[in-house]
């Protein structure tokens, strides 16, 4: 379904990429680790689409597709998706009416009738129990004043609505507590199917132990260094990022969680 | 290209859908104001000996005038001679009913979406028409009479109701107000007038209709509402105009009075011409609105949508009278292009627990430049006053500019004064976490601009709320990318 070959990317002046090779299939659940600053969520936003990021050498296909070829709007619709580490609140605007206005955007790019309010919010309302989420977080404008839970569960909403068949979820286990983290991982797992493929990103084997991948990635420097089944993440988790070789410097600050963005800050 | 993308390329062809002229039959007064002119002008309209003295004296007060200088826009002198100050459609006779309006006017009406059939009743709003200088039909009169409500042209308002509006003519905003102000009272045309009986709630809504057609004219029209202890109306105004290559003047006055316990909502959506993309043509929107909350507990809501327009310059504002008396004002102000705004506010507190809220919504795009300018003056007697201001300003691209003055005056020791201010920008993240998710760049430019006016667009009566949306869409075209 996705593969990467010899990815390259840079912001600004800084090579962040440098030579990423990855395969997911269809079905497949894969775990992307590695300290701050190896480029997992580089990798993410590159996938999809997100400027100022910019690729210098390599390729990204998707369903036989070139995926870097296309604008952001338009692997959405091919089906791509990813949960935001770092959801954008947009006041004003409601949650629900967001979510069926993406809906139905990528439902007329693939050729289905727009669904009507009524059928919407039955959808919607179905969906958001997968994530044990309050109705009345629908009529809230979107992420405005959520916690960093609320978030992340909002983020899992929008990928059971929409459907993707590549989910690629950037350290959306980030900042949870234990129950946050039960009911997010809860909701993805419930997403898992043969046709779907699913990448997370992550600091931490902890979430790994509620979604349990098929294959589990090192990255360090820009590149995946290191590629096995799930006991590499046990064995990262006991060992540290350190004992992966000298070329590797892991930030110290590796194992913590990142503490959030002040919400609604500007870029 | 998906579909989101080619949908975003046709947008960005439309052009400004009411540009079209309709070439009807025109009387035209001679270029240029004098005492002929007004005369000239009075005697058309069959006006009493009072009304043509009251818009002489204003004239000669109006020669002692100077165009004011100290608004943040600017535009080239205008020649006050070089305008026709008459413009009306000839009529073939005088139509007694609707059925006799001209049907070239009435395609005309129904070709900007307003229909004069009251039969197609739309959403049982009564319409008072107006084109150039006068009014060409109004809607709805009977059933509105069986109510006890007038709702009339100004013109028939001053044959068949002349002590009402010599009652109330001038007295919110009178003759001597302003530059523009006094050259209205001076020339002014026509325009609607209402009146709302005591304990009297209007069945319906009521809304003018404001259409430019003749070249080379200035509207100049006088509303005036007045609303009697208990009543309450909600009143619309909407406003196109042709697309021309020179500026056209809008001065427009309106007066609003509320008794005792009475509400006045007035909403504008204003689309006058704005001018092509590189700032030609387009209306100069300098127009004069208060209402005065003359009674206890009395209302007076505000609502503005100014999306066209090359200049808009105004501050529709309310005189806090009555104890306990009420002052909204909610505004969205859209400088796209070349087009400038300086617009906002005036809150006079002079009775005591008088309340008043503003929410100024700004969007500037391409070299558009919008101006909050807001005055909130609390005097000696408004004790336990209350203001709460809020101004937040949107801008799209590099070449615009937002600014905000607002103007505080509290003399009353128990007053409370409250402003909120935010410039922000439509982020890149806000726009890629909308593209993620599939929704196409300008979809997703319209949505955050509507999220950021939505605390305005909720004041807004529900169809005018859909026609809002739509002209912003229009007006933010082109806007990204």
């Amino acid at each position: 379904m996705l593969l990467v070959e010899n990815l390259h990317a840079t912001a600004g002046d800084a090579e962040i990429l440098r030579g990423v090779d990855l395969e997911v299939r269809a079905g497949e659940v894969h775990a992307v680790m590695g300290p701050n600053g190896s480029g997992k969520s580089t990798l993410a936003h590159v996938l999809a689409g997100r400027e100022p990021y910019c690729v210098t050498e390599g390729l990204v296909t998707f369903c036989g597709r070139d995926l870097l070829a296309m604008a952001p709007e338009e692997r959405a619709a091919a089906g791509v998706f990813l949960a935001f580490q770092h959801p954008v609140e947009i006041p004003g605007v409601q949650n629900v009416y967001f979510l069926r206005t993406a809906c139905n955007a990528l439902r007329r790019s693939r050729g289905l009738d727009e669904l009507d309010t009524k059928a919407f919010l039955a959808l919607v309302e179905d969906k958001a129990r997968l994530v044990e989420m309050d109705r009345s977080f629908l009529h809230r404008s979107v992420n405005e004043g959520f916690s960093g839970g609320e978030k992340k569960r909002n983020e899992v909403l929008q990928m059971a609505v929409l459907e993707p068949r590549l989910a690629v979820l950037d350290e959306t286990d980030s900042g949870l507590d234990i129950d946050a983290l039960r009911i997010v991982a809860g909701g993805v797992n419930a997403l898992r199917s043969a046709e779907r493929a699913i990448v997370i990103i992550t600091h931490h084997q902890r979430v790994l132990d509620y979604i349990v991948p098929d294959r589990v990635h090192v990255m360090a420097q820009g590149r995946i260094v290191q590629t096995g089944g799930k006991d590499l993440a046990v064995a990262l988790e006991r060992e540290g990022y350190a004992g992966l070789g000298d070329d590797l410097d892991p930030a110290p600050d590796s194992v913590r969680p990142v503490s959030p963005r002040p919400v609604g800050a500007a870029r | 290209m998906s579909s989101a993308r080619s949908e975003a390329a046709a947008l960005a062809e439309r052009e400004y859908l009411y540009g079209f002229s309709t070439d009807i039959d025109t009387d035209l007064a001679p270029r240029g104001v004098s005492e002929e002119v007004i005369r000239l002008i009075s005697a058309k309209k069959e006006e009493p000996d009072w009304l043509l003295d009251w818009r002489l004296q204003a004239y000669r007060h109006w020669r002692t005038l100077t165009e004011p200088r100290w608004q943040n826009v600017s535009f080239d002198p205008i020649d006050y001679d070089d305008i026709i100050y008459y413009a009306a459609p000839k009529k073939k006779a005088a139509p007694s009913s609707l059925d006799e309006v001209d049907p070239e006017v009435r395609a005309m009406f129904d070709k900007l979406g307003i229909s004069l059939h009251e039969q197609e009743r739309l959403s049982g709003v009564a319409v008072d028409a107006v084109v150039d200088s006068v009014s060409v039909a109004t809607t709805f009169q009977e059933q509105l009479a069986r109510a006890g409500v007038i709702f009339c042209s100004f013109s028939e308002a001053v044959r068949r109701h002349p002590d009402l509006v010599r009652t109330y003519l001038g007295s919110v905003v009178p003759y001597k107000d302003n530059f523009f102000a006094t050259l209205n009272s001076a020339v002014f045309t026509d325009g609607s007038f209402c009146f709302v009986p005591e304990g009297v709630r209007c069945p319906m809504e009521l809304s003018t209709y404001f259409r430019i057609n003749a070249a080379e004219t200035g509207q100049f029209e006088r509303t005036l509402i007045v609303a009697e202890k208990g009543a309450s109306v909600s009143y619309l105004e909407g406003c196109t105009a042709p697309m021309r290559d020179e500026h056209q003047l809008h001065a427009a006055v309106v007066e609003l009075v509320a008794m005792e316990d009475a509400r006045i909502k007035y909403s504008t959506v204003q689309n006058w011409y704005p001018g092509d993309a590189e700032g030609k043509g387009g209306i100069y929107n300098f127009v004069t609105k208060r209402g005065r909350c003359a009674g206890a507990r009395s209302k007076i809501s505000w609502t503005q949508v100014e999306t066209g327009s090359a200049i808009t310059w105004k501050y529709p504002g309310v005189v806090l009278q009555g104890e306990g008396s009420v002052g909204e004002f909610y505004s969205v102000a859209v400088s796209a292009n070349h087009q400038q705004a300086d617009t906002g506010t005036k809150m006079i507190h002079i009775g005591k627990d008088t309340k008043s809220t503003i929410v100024s919504k700004a969007i500037s795009t391409g070299h558009g430049q919008s101006t909050y300018r807001g005055l909130v003056k609390m005097l000696r007697s408004a004790e336990g006053a209350r203001n709460h201001t809020q101004c937040d300003s949107l801008l799209i691209g590099p070449d615009c500019g937002a600014h905000t003055f607002p103007y505080v005056e509290v003399k009353a020791q128990s007053a409370e004064v409250e402003h909120e201010a935010t410039t922000s920008k439509v982020s890149e993240d806000q726009l890629f976490y909308a593209r993620q998710r599939g929704i196409g760049e300008e979809e997703a430019v319209s949505m955050i601009v509507n999220g950021f006016c939505r605390e305005v667009f909720r004041e807004l009566p529900m169809e005018f709320a859909v026609e809002a949306r739509r002209l912003l869409e229009v007006s933010l075209e082109g806007a990204v990318g």
